[in-house]
């Protein structure tokens, strides 16, 4: 689960020129245009690589960080079933981060390093994640919204120009359909409960809303590095038009689960068959993404930590393997 | 830094009948531990019935800078298909 917004995170710009002469480019674009995917070992602008290694890796980040909120309920889901599921769901989240990180590995950076790019703060990973999950509700309106937005970004990039990344995105869409509805089955669970129980969807729904709205990235207006993505066929459509069919498909799933909309101004314009929305917090956006949401602190720490912890199993695994090698080779 | 562990390209045999095709990569410290992560990563929806993994470092790929080279000798044998050959329409199960 991931959507865009990424791509503001770079602080190199990707768009600067590389060494390469205008006919290569133009040959490149050329492939582009005509449709052709670039594969791993095809020659490719400095500046094309760039660009999908930080999206790719970052996109890894986010699959893997995503596993935290989630998996924080995993010991007190109400019911041995809901375990099981969100367990999967989980194990999911970590299989999506490692199709992508080895599509980012075909461009020539290594795991060590992509993984050292995200513990020194250098990467970024979907401000999403560094909402806290208050309540079972928050489960629900995970998979429903989140996972739903990560939809909306994910399958045109199964159309990426990029083969390996592409690849990896039809695998991952094959499997966020799921995560999508059984959240949105936990959320029909609750509102057909108890007062309660609504009432916990609808806070879920309250605070998971404006974020998931600001996963598809700024306006775009202010959306730095879009055209040319755009132009590579790395990305599809813009943040605002994503965001626009997110929320028109989102809105009457929320009407049949009985729940509102946390935005007075929502309101279906019959003429452009679209919803309009007030304005949304980019503040709060571009603070999240500086490090200052409620749980960054906190979800760079359990990472740091899980890295660190598992430092010793990782080279005793490989020093093991090397002594089996050696012995049979002298057997 | 401490040494990665290194890469193995995973091809996975979906069902009997069909070849294994590409899937992926994974990290293993060795074969058998290449074996069971390709599994848990590639196959957790009963998406295959057989996994080979290999070395990424032992396969041995031409290069896509040469290919047009490469793959020259076949570039002027239209005689090769079928369709080069004309038969009159009279002429039948040929």
């Amino acid at each position: 689960m991931y959507t865009q917004g990424l791509d503001q995170a770079g602080k190199s710009d990707p768009a600067k020129p590389g060494p390469e002469t205008r006919e290569q480019l133009d040959a490149f674009q050329t492939r582009i245009d005509a449709e052709e995917k670039i594969e791993a070992k095809d020659w490719m602008p400095e500046a094309y690589r760039r660009t999908l290694v930080r999206q790719i890796s970052q996109h890894a980040h986010s699959e893997i960080i995503g596993m935290q909120p989630e998996g924080n309920w995993l010991t007190r889901a109400p019911s041995l079933k809901r375990k099981a599921i969100l367990l999967a769901k989980v194990q999911d989240e970590a299989g999506h981060g490692l199709y992508l990180y080895s599509a980012a590995e075909t461009l020539g950076v290594s795991r060590d390093q992509m993984v050292a790019d995200l513990l020194s703060g250098k990467a970024k990973y979907s401000s999403i994640f560094n909402y806290p999950t208050l309540s079972w509700a928050d489960i629900g309106a995970i998979g429903w919204l989140v996972d739903g937005a990560a939809i909306m970004n994910q399958i045109p990039l199964c159309r990426c120009s990029y083969g390996p990344y592409s690849r990896a995105m039809i695998r991952v869409c094959k499997e966020e359909s799921f995560h999508q509805r059984q959240g949105y089955e936990i959320m029909l669970t609750l509102c057909g409960g108890t007062a309660e129980q609504k009432a916990m969807a609808q806070d879920a729904l309250n605070r998971f809303w404006w974020p998931s709205l600001m996963m598809f990235g700024p306006n775009d207006a202010n959306s730095t590095h879009s055209a040319q993505s755009m132009a590579w066929k790395i990305k599809r459509f813009s943040n605002d038009e994503l965001r626009q069919k997110f929320i028109d498909v989102t809105v009457p799933q929320a009407e049949f689960l009985g729940l509102t909309v946390p935005d007075d101004e929502l309101r279906y314009n019959e003429e452009t068959e679209h919803y309009e929305h007030s304005d949304i917090d980019w503040q709060e956006f571009f603070d999240v993404i500086a490090g200052n949401g409620p749980c960054n602190k906190q979800r760079m720490e359990k990472r740091r930590k899980a890295q660190d912890d598992g430092a010793w199993v990782r080279e005793a695994a490989r020093v093991y393997a090397e002594k089996k090698a050696a012995a049979s080779a002298a057997a | 830094m401490k040494q990665e562990w290194p890469l193995y390209e995973v091809f996975i045999r979906s069902r009997s009948g069909l070849s294994h095709r590409h899937a992926g990569s994974v990290h293993a410290a060795d074969d058998e531990m290449a074996l069971t992560n390709a599994r848990d990563t590639y196959t957790r929806r009963k998406e295959g019935v057989s996994i080979w993994v290999v070395r990424s470092d032992k396969i041995v790929a031409s290069d896509p800078e040469e290919s047009s080279a490469f793959f020259e000798p076949a570039e002027d044998k239209i005689y090769r298909h079928p369709t080069f050959y004309e038969i009159p329409d009279e002429v039948e199960n040929l």
